[in-house]
């Protein structure tokens, strides 16, 4: 039982970073319809960066993950000038594969950069605290409570101030949406600073517990993937919902099946999922 | 194919370089030189087989090399574990991906665009994974080490072909390079052919005039991954040693990368692709884990301004300068409607 609640907090942590990861990446398909494979690299040079600001510059913790945030914004930004934006009217192919370009050289200009060993973000957090006979250390409820601070904040943006709601008018329908005479331009730009801000508060959050490697990325947008097809592409319930049925789902898994096989849960999943259902388990939309 | 004028002149193009392909071994003496080859050779087998799924039906698939990677490992665990003939294990290799890939394409075929894309990029990874880690069958990271090679042929006169240097391998893979450009040149002008691009181009509209959509797109993926397996099987019989990283979805985004760059959904793209990519990346030896950073944004340039790569772009200019030169040699009004329609079927078939 005892294991249990141990895997559950375990499970709990790792949904909250997934769910942050894949909420940007579902809004993003929301408004351009396009898969954004280089959205796990944008997380992974959140990673960098907080990694640098907290140790070179001397940031304190939070400051340097508020720091990384809009500096992700303002790259998610510049990513959608240079690289989407122009192959808006271009057949869907050719942007997943502008995606993938952005992903080479994202990778690659992380190994040039900071090279291509593993590194350690210096615990803030590391006590271990006792809640009724569970020993969890205290980023894992940091991470747990952060990231729920986030959705709200996420929720309030989109539902209170006015660029959240043509964000979200977009989503529902692109042409009503240019008929009320929202700027499509804004609003893309927009969502692409959001994503990316998410993704780089997750890599701030997730960093002191897992390693900082410049294919970090790759692992993670795979399991963002896996959710959001999971939770329906461009709903964002689906996807915090998907987030925790697959964070749970790896850390239970670990305890039934071997250690080096818990990356392809995921992956089975996913396959089990749109075999049976391929619409995934929360669509709104045709395939 | 708009490739030239007259079929005589394409014609002796192609003799030409055929003869070229034959005569290299002779030519060059640099082991060095002729192994580059070799590797554009089995990397554009690999790329025939993407160009099919990717240029002529329109669907992006990720999960190629592990296709390609099945193919090696098939290739490899037959004959050095089960002692098969090379000779058997190839087409069991080639047989085995192709079943692999229908399996495959009968699930993630129902799904359209993007879902298909996620869909294959992590059955891409669950093979990657499942080679590094199935260490019984495949010894994981340490890699199967010491394939043999193929087995020699005798010969009526008592004689034997052995496949122990490196030109024989070359008339190997190049007699398979050709076997593979024979077939996807037949496919593509057949009316399967005609029907992927129908596909490719609208698949309402090719099952409102009465197209099997799904069993077009299983046809495509299949003969994709056969020869993504054929070329995994090459690599293995050539390197002779195979790590999981030959599957990794890097090697999907490197045959993805040539093809664009030599121009999908045309048939000399993928050699082009190949030849160019390898030659670059050999020569940029030294920077090998960062030439990303050149070809990362090279990559999203050519989707932008050459989305026919440069075969593609080579096409639309020769189509410019023809039909300026007509222009100003006869005074006839411009091309009337349905000769400009004909110039387009012909750009969609080629």
């Amino acid at each position: 039982m005892e294991l249990f609640f141990q895997q559950l907090i375990n499970g709990l942590t790792l949904g909250s970073i997934y769910c942050l990861v894949a909420l940007g990446l579902t809004l993003i398909y929301g408004i351009m319809h396009m898969p954004n494979f280089a959205h796990g690299h944008l997380y992974m040079v959140g990673a960098y960066c907080v990694l640098f600001l907290s140790t070179s510059y001397g940031f304190n913790y939070w400051l340097a993950i508020l720091a990384t945030m809009v500096i992700l914004a303002f790259l998610g930004i510049l990513m959608e000038r240079l690289v989407f934006h122009p192959l808006r009217n271009a057949p869907p192919t050719n942007s997943f594969i502008a995606a993938v370009g952005a992903l080479l050289f994202l990778e690659a200009g992380a190994i040039v950069l900071w090279g291509a060993d593993y590194r350690r973000m210096p615990e803030v957090f590391g006590k271990v605290v006792n809640i009724f006979g569970v020993m969890a250390t205290q980023q894992r409820l940091v991470v747990i409570f952060s990231a729920l601070a986030l959705m709200g904040a996420l929720h309030l943006f989109l539902k209170k101030t006015l660029i959240g709601s043509t964000i979200e008018a977009m989503a529902q329908d692109r042409d009503g949406a240019f008929l009320v005479g929202i700027n499509a331009n804004v609003v893309s730009m927009m969502t692409f600073a959001v994503a990316s801000a998410m993704a780089a508060a997750a890599a701030g959050l997730a960093g002191p517990l897992f390693l900082v490697f410049p294919a970090m990325g790759g692992l993670v947008i795979l399991k963002a993937f896996v959710i959001i097809v999971l939770g329906g592409m461009g709903s964002i319930p689906g996807a915090v919902v998907g987030a925790y049925i697959l964070g749970l789902s790896e850390s239970m898994g670990a305890t039934i099946f071997p250690a080096q096989y818990k990356d392809i849960v995921a992956f089975v999943l996913l396959v089990i999922i749109l075999s049976v259902k391929p619409t995934g388990l929360f669509a709104k939309e045709d395939r | 194919m708009p490739f030239s004028k007259s079929p005589w002149s394409r014609r002796a193009l192609h003799l030409a370089l055929g003869v070229l392909a034959l005569t290299v071994p002779f030519m060059i003496t640099s082991s060095y030189i002729l192994h580059v080859i070799i590797m554009c050779y089995i990397s554009a087998i690999a790329i025939y087989g993407l160009n099919l799924i990717l240029g002529y039906t329109g669907q992006l698939s990720l999960a190629h090399a592990g296709f390609y990677g099945i193919g090696a490992y098939t290739l490899g665990i037959l004959t050095l574990k089960l002692k098969f003939s090379f000779w058997l294990a190839l087409p069991l290799a080639c047989g085995l991906t192709s079943l692999v890939g229908l399996l495959v394409g009968l699930i993630s075929l129902r799904l359209r665009s993007h879902y298909f894309t996620i869909f294959t990029l992590c059955v891409g990874v669950i093979i990657n994974l499942v080679i590094e880690h199935w260490e019984s069958m495949t010894e994981g990271v340490r890699g199967l080490i010491g394939v043999p090679p193929p087995n020699p042929i005798p010969l009526p006169g008592g004689g034997q072909i052995l496949f122990t240097d490196i030109n024989s391998q070359y008339y190997l893979i190049l007699l398979c390079l050709a076997f593979t450009i024979f077939c996807i040149t037949r496919i593509v002008n057949s009316l399967v052919g005609r029907t992927l691009i129908a596909i490719r181009n609208s698949e309402e509209l090719a099952s409102t005039i009465g197209i099997n959509v799904f069993l077009n797109k299983l046809i495509a993926f299949v003969i994709s991954t056969f020869f993504a397996g054929l070329a995994g099987a090459l690599f293995a019989g050539y390197i002779r040693f195979l790590g999981p990283t030959m599957s990794h979805p890097n090697i999907t985004f490197d045959f993805l990368l040539a093809l664009l760059i030599g121009g999908q959904a045309t048939l000399a793209g993928p050699m082009v692709g190949s030849l160019l990519v390898m030659t670059v990346t050999e020569s940029l030896q030294f920077m090998q884990s960062y030439r990303m950073i050149v070809f990362g944004p090279f990559l999203i340039l050519v989707v932008m301004f050459f989305p026919g790569g440069l075969v593609g772009a080579y096409y639309t200019a020769s189509h410019k300068i023809r039909a300026r030169l007509n222009k100003n040699n006869s005074q006839r009004p411009p091309a009337p409607a349905p000769g400009k329609a004909r110039t387009k079927t012909k750009e969609l078939q080629g």
